[in-house]
């Protein structure tokens, strides 16, 4: 089986963009992701479309329809906040299968403002706030208040996540926001549920993310392996039965057992990371990934951001791209957006926020109910 | 002009969720189910078993009315019309079964709520109808000493 190579990768800056659609966004990262491998569409043979919003409306072939309509299978992917980084693992697997040699992901995603999830609705009375809540805020606030049951781990030390997040994004022209967010203003922002203030949420923003990637002899062939990306490992799982999974969605065990799987695959461990983008959809969730990720022992988690281990400069920097809290978080296009920061610095091309000598980074993502997709992606030599 | 929703014809109470049970002439309580091949507790009534994947192992039980809190999140900002704060919770039963609600009679203050706390399910008429104006009995957490 061929090994697989990210060739060209790129991402529209995140932002609001009503005035436009889902397949123009999707166009322009495909665009540009083609521009980046220096290839065209007639490349391609087939593509691979993560979106979510409009999931029943063919979005890879509304996109085709934007950049040429070559003929090419498409395959359209759903799969909640998973959307991008699935797409991208079902072209991996096509070129890994030997079945093409080179495809093209997309990831887009337009959404609105405000809270996203709810229970209820339907039959009956909502019960919403009547039954406790199922907004997304809510749920991941109580995933981190397993956290701080478990291992103390306090709402400052959570705060702190937005404070690193925020910070690094400074240095992140296509983040969303470039603000310094100082921790008295974290904690001190409107508090949505409780341990999780505005600025812990990760912002609801569109965009568009896209890979090209293709077969080792395909790159050789181009004469592309000077900036190309190697795939070491791609891995999905969904949530194995936990005792507490059907009423308090866990977002911890289908992470490890994603991390376990793409280490093997991989072969290498947490140690060799230079750094990592994970799903920092909330403050909370980032700790519970360090952990869940071998980045350190659980119970470290609040430590490690406490001493600034996970900043950039630090022994392990995460999410320096800002994260989904200050990058934003366009469902769709995450998954791939995370990608290509990564391939970015594994190419030395990150400019002020470049993790210097970067070899081996790792990519996190997970939809709610659940689905879980890591990357772990090597400088080629 | 439309004819207006006419309230049900009888004014019992409908339950909020299909596992909260209301017999005659008994207190309502919370139905689950347990495998009787692997021993997992479920909310509600189910066919198969999700976590060692038996097929009609499923016995009906009736959960227990008291548990412990394990974690909650306090809510100040929910959907439009949703009065906040309130305390939305996770709830181990004392024999098995996880409940999420909201907790209630206790300041919506993290310093107040300890995890770990004893509590119980009450059972309370909800504070709204549904769209034919039918009344619903719903469960609510309280501490218990
Ligand atoms: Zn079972």
């Amino acid at each position: 089986m061929s090994d697989v190579y990210i060739i060209g990768i790129d991402m529209i800056k995140f932002g609001r963009f009503p005035e436009t659609s889902v397949p123009k966004l999707g166009a322009t990262a495909a665009h540009m992701a083609l521009d980046d491998a220096g290839v065209s569409i007639q490349d391609c043979q087939a593509l691979y479309s993560g979106n979510l919003g409009q999931a029943a409306a063919m979005v890879g072939q509304r996109i085709l329809a934007e950049i040429g309509q070559t003929g090419v299978p498409v395959v359209n992917c759903a799969n909640a906040c998973a959307t991008g980084a699935t797409a991208f693992r079902e072209g991996w697997m096509s070129i890994k299968a030997g079945i093409y040699d080179m495809v093209l992901c997309v990831g887009t995603e337009q959404m609105g403002k405000g809270l996203l999830g709810g229970a209820g609705g339907g039959k009956g009375i909502p019960t919403e706030g009547l039954l406790g809540s199922g907004t997304m805020p809510a749920v991941f606030a109580e995933a981190g208040m397993e956290h701080q049951r478990k291992y103390g781990t306090t709402f400052e030390q959570f705060a702190k996540v937005s404070v690193k997040n925020h910070h690094h994004s400074t240095m992140n022209p296509k983040a969303m926001y470039q603000i310094e967010t100082p921790l008295e203003t974290v904690m001190g922002a409107e508090m949505i549920s409780y341990p999780n203030t505005k600025l812990m949420c990760s912002v609801n923003v569109d965009g568009a993310a896209a890979a090209v990637i293709c077969s080792e002899e395909k790159a050789r062939e181009l004469g592309k392996m000077d900036r190309a990306v190697k795939v070491r490992a791609s891995v999905m799982s969904s949530d194995p039965y936990q005792e507490r999974n059907l009423q308090m969605p866990d977002v911890n065990s289908c992470t490890q057992v994603a991390a376990k799987a793409a280490y093997e695959m991989a072969g290498i461990g947490p140690d060799d990371l230079d750094l990592v983008e994970l799903h920092d959809c909330f403050a909370t969730a980032e700790i519970l990934h360090y952990g869940n990720l071998g980045l350190g022992k659980q119970e470290d988690a609040g430590r490690m951001i406490d001493e600034g281990e996970t900043s950039l400069g630090g022994r392990i920097p995460v999410n320096v791209s800002g994260g989904l809290l200050s990058k934003g978080h366009p469902l769709g296009a995450t998954g791939i957006a995370n990608l290509y920061e990564v391939s970015t610095h594994l190419r030395n091309e990150a400019g002020e926020r470049q993790v210097e000598g970067a070899r081996f980074g790792l990519t996190h993502v997970i939809g709610l109910g659940s689905a879980c997709a890591i990357h772990i992606l090597e400088k080629a030599s | 002009m439309p004819p207006e929703a006419q309230p049900a014809e009888s004014n019992a109470l409908l339950p909020v969720v299909p596992f909260l049970k209301i017999p005659e002439g008994a207190d309502p309580y919370l139905e689950g189910s347990r495998c009787q091949n692997c021993g997992a507790v479920f909310i509600g009534e189910r066919d198969n078993c999700s976590s060692c994947g038996a097929r009609d192992q499923m016995e009906t039980i009736q959960l227990s009315n008291k548990g412990e809190l394990y974690v909650f999140s306090i809510v100040f900002r929910s959907f439009p019309g949703i009065e906040v704060p309130y305390v939305s919770a996770i709830v181990d039963l004392e024999g098995g079964g996880t409940v999420k609600g909201n907790l209630i009679n206790v300041d919506p203050d993290p310093e107040k709520i300890q995890m770990g706390m004893p509590v119980e399910l009450v059972y309370k008429t909800a504070p709204r109808k549904d769209a034919e104006g039918n009344e619903y009995l719903t469960y609510y957490f309280q501490p218990r000493s």
